[in-house]
């Protein structure tokens, strides 16, 4: 099972911080789990926009990245500052 | 140094103890960042700040780590807070320590533009009108690009 992540306003809109789940067959890569995901849950888009960065396993990470179930990967917003 | 802590903490009390610490330096300058009270979006309640560790952390240790290539600093400290703060708590506190006051005050500021725009953190506002998440103001990154090599 894969673990996601999510923070900033992407955590109020995925109701969740945090969710584990099995990744679907062919959701290998960020780019293939951004599109599932925003699809899956009605985002229109919000997964997709160029300034939320995938951080897998720790690492901020270029789409497409190769996932599997072992990764846990984050979904950021623009950080805020502090 | 570097501290993110989910509990309030005593400014004044942190630059006591740093100063204990970097004993014999020249010159000691701090920064202590304060919650507003009022936000974009009117009077500010609450204020939540979300952290991501490590790479929060590692973040503010590779500013640290740029800071020390510019500045000849013999010590620094970084305290940042995280979790549920009200108006007038301390939410970060900076100080930095060398021989002479130029290079610990300009260490602090660079420190706090680093803090200001891309620290990982998420800044929530809770106001009458109901809670925000908080991006960054287009004046931050222009304080952060003064310190750019390049100009860009």
């Amino acid at each position: 099972m894969a673990r996601l992540r999510y923070f900033g306003r992407l955590m109020d809109l995925l109701g969740a911080s945090s969710e584990t789940l099995a990744l679907p067959a062919g959701v290998t890569d960020t780019r293939a789990l951004r599109r599932w995901l925003d699809n899956d849950r009605h985002l229109g888009g919000a997964l997709l926009e160029k300034s939320v960065r995938m951080v897998v396993n720790d690492e901020i990470v270029n789409d497409p990245w190769a996932i599997s179930d072992a990764d846990e990967i984050a979904f950021l917003p623009p950080v805020g500052g502090g | 140094m570097i501290s993110l802590i989910d509990h309030p903490f005593d400014a004044a009390d942190a630059l006591r103890d740093f100063e204990t610490r970097a004993a014999g330096a020249g010159a000691i300058a701090s920064f202590t960042g304060l919650v507003r009270g009022t936000g974009k979006m009117g009077i500010v309640k609450t204020l939540h700040l979300q952290a991501f560790d490590p790479l929060t952390e590692r973040g503010i240790i590779a500013a640290i780590g740029e800071a020390k290539m510019r500045w000849p600093l013999s010590d620094q400290t970084v305290i940042h807070r995280t979790g549920d703060l009200v108006p007038g708590e301390p939410i970060v506190f900076v100080a930095t320590a060398s021989a002479h006051r130029r290079a610990a005050l300009e260490a602090v500021d660079y420190l706090m533009d680093y803090l200001k725009t891309e620290a990982v953190f998420w800044k929530k506002e809770t106001t009458a009108t109901g809670a925000h998440w908080i991006e960054p103001r287009p004046e931050d990154y222009t304080d952060r690009n003064r310190w750019s090599k390049t100009g860009e």
